[in-house]
């Protein structure tokens, strides 16, 4: 796949000294959904805001579709279409007339059908007519996705689009995000939610410190560093980890009940097999064991935390 | 040229218009009828002539000219402030237009939405006074121009403000002194010498100046001057937007 956007070199300082984003090389692939993961001032922000044409790069080049962000910037800009973080609106607009306008200033052909249609997407349709300021967070927050839908963009980029949302308008959400990618829209996300991610993404970038520290496909990056673990439920209790099972590198509950083992699935051996043998030769008995696998939060809060 | 977006920005800020019809038509008209009730028929009537022309009859350009200039900065410079303020900025930064397009939308309401209403005042002005337009085109020409001067220089004033409060200094500071001492309800001529040297530094002078001689050909400088003084200041308020466009001041990070 070719990329659809390329970030080469990309660093960012702002007036007060403050340097966002540090060397930033990142490539976008045509019709993926990419996540941008990152805690709070990490850059996610900044870099969206370069690429979108908001904030001025410091050194570096963009391009989209192959299309230098400041020297090419309508054909660049034409193919983009940009939700902020915050709920900027025009309160005393109607939706439809804002939705509009957002189309126009595309450049792209009055188009009242697709606008109909992306309304009705974004279950908007009903409150066309009703100005901005009497809608309710979410409703305000699908506005603003409708007015990026307007012309058509082929990248769609969704800056915390779910925050603030309910879980079920949150569902309805990704299912529109889904139907986009489907479409052939390239959707990049950044998001504090990591189920998000987790339930969207193809590939996961992760960005600390105005840095990207990784960029993998999710599922690799599940199996890479994700870690399974197995809890045994003990009959009675237990004091001390037998010495016999040392190797284990068991770890007992405080209560002394349970004992948990850390494991790797892709391993030749799990040690699973052998580890209940073992315990069973020390004479301690089992009454439960459930599995767990651990989830892109704990990777990614592990990540972030590593010096 | 991206003409939808030049569309797009000009019949938001007209619709802006509309919808605040009251506070954008009404209350300048209203505030001008008083200027004529006051300075026309109280004052006026002890005031004899002006240069051949009763006193009511020879502040209307003047007074056209203050609603024009003082309406042109307020809707432009609110016009770009107030997406700033509420963050609607980002779609147009975003969006694949030049800055040319965003001044020509902007601009190019702020300066309609004025001379519409410099219009209006003149038409209430004809039912207080006798009226007569010598050289209609010229009048045009000079409303035209200080309708689009002035816009753009409350675009800069929008865009270099940080704060309401700023946004009202300049028109509040500057403006509306510079608009009372130019000449609206008084000849240049009028004045001791002195002061007349001085008042020739304000650039308001000339546009009042020039735009009464279209009307009764009376001015307090020569035509050619006031053309020259207010494309100068047309060329100045152009130079600083392109600046600003071109290090994205205030605008872009």
């Amino acid at each position: 796949m070719s990329p659809i956007i390329s970030v080469s070199n990309l660093s960012k300082t702002y007036g007060s000294g403050f340097k966002a984003l540090n060397n930033i090389n990142l490539e976008i692939n045509k019709g993926e959904i990419f996540a941008l993961l990152g805690p709070n001032g990490a850059g996610k922000t900044t870099l969206i805001s370069i690429i979108c044409g908001i904030a001025n790069p410091s050194q570096g080049k963009i391009a989209v579709a192959g299309h230098d962000i400041v020297s090419d910037y309508r054909a660049a800009r034409s193919m983009i279409g940009l939700v902020p973080q915050e709920l900027h609106t025009d309160a005393f607009e109607s939706v439809w007339a804002t939705v509009s306008f957002s189309r126009g200033l595309f450049g792209k052909p009055k188009n009242p059908a697709h606008i109909e249609k992306v309304l009705k997407d974004l279950s908007l349709w009903d409150k066309k007519d009703n100005k901005i300021v009497t809608l309710s967070g979410g409703m305000k927050r699908r506005v603003m996705i409708a007015k990026a839908l307007s012309h058509e963009p082929q990248i769609l980029f969704l800056d915390e689009p779910t925050a603030g949302v309910d879980v079920e308008l949150r569902k309805g959400m990704w299912e529109v995000v889904r139907a986009l990618q489907a479409s052939g829209v390239t959707i990049i996300l950044t998001t504090h939610y990591i189920e998000e991610a987790e339930e969207m993404a193809d590939r996961i970038g992760v960005i600390n410190k105005g840095e990207i520290i990784l960029i993998e496909n999710k599922t690799t990056l599940m199996q890479k560093l994700g870690r399974k673990q197995l809890t045994l439920q003990l009959q009675g209790r237990l004091d001390c980890v037998p010495p016999a099972l040392a190797a284990y590198n068991l770890e007992l509950s405080s209560d002394g009940r349970a004992v948990t083992y850390d494991y790797d699935t892709k391993g030749e051996r799990t040690g699973i097999t052998s580890l209940l043998s073992d315990l069973r030769n020390a004479g301690v008995r089992i009454s439960d064991l459930d599995t767990r696998q651990s989830s892109l939060e704990d990777i990614f809060v592990s990540l972030v935390r590593a010096p | 040229m991206n003409f939808r977006a030049i569309r797009a920005i000009y019949l938001f800020e007209m619709a802006r218009t509309w919808r605040t019809l009251l506070q954008s038509i009404v209350s300048p008209v209203v505030s001008t009828s008083l200027y004529f009730v006051v300075f026309g028929a109280a004052i006026g009537s002890r005031i004899t002539q002006v240069e051949g022309v009763s006193y009511g009859t020879f502040i209307v350009p003047g007074l056209v000219m203050l609603s024009v200039l003082t309406q042109s900065i307020s809707n432009a410079s609110f016009g770009i402030y107030f997406p700033k303020f509420v963050g609607t900025i980002y779609e147009i930064l975003s969006a694949p237009i030049s800055y040319l397009e965003i001044v020509i939308g902007y601009v190019g309401a702020a300066a309609t939405k004025s001379i519409i209403l410099g219009l209006i005042i003149l038409a209430t002005a004809g039912l207080f006074v006798p009226l007569h337009v010598n050289h209609p085109i010229w009048m045009l020409t000079f409303l035209v121009l200080t309708a689009v001067t002035f816009s753009l220089f409350g675009f800069i004033i929008g865009i270099w403000a940080d704060g309401f409060e700023k946004l009202q200094m300049i028109p509040m500071l500057v403006v509306t002194p510079l608009t009372f001492l130019g000449g609206s309800f008084y000849s240049v001529n009028m004045l001791p010498s002195g002061w007349r040297t001085l008042t020739l530094l304000n650039p308001v002078v000339y546009l009042i100046s020039g735009f009464r001689w279209s009307f009764y050909e009376i001015a307090d400088v020569s035509v050619a001057l006031s053309l020259g003084m207010t494309v100068c200041f047309l060329v100045a308020c152009m130079a600083i937007v392109a600046w600003i466009f071109r290090t994205g001041y205030r605008l872009k990070n």
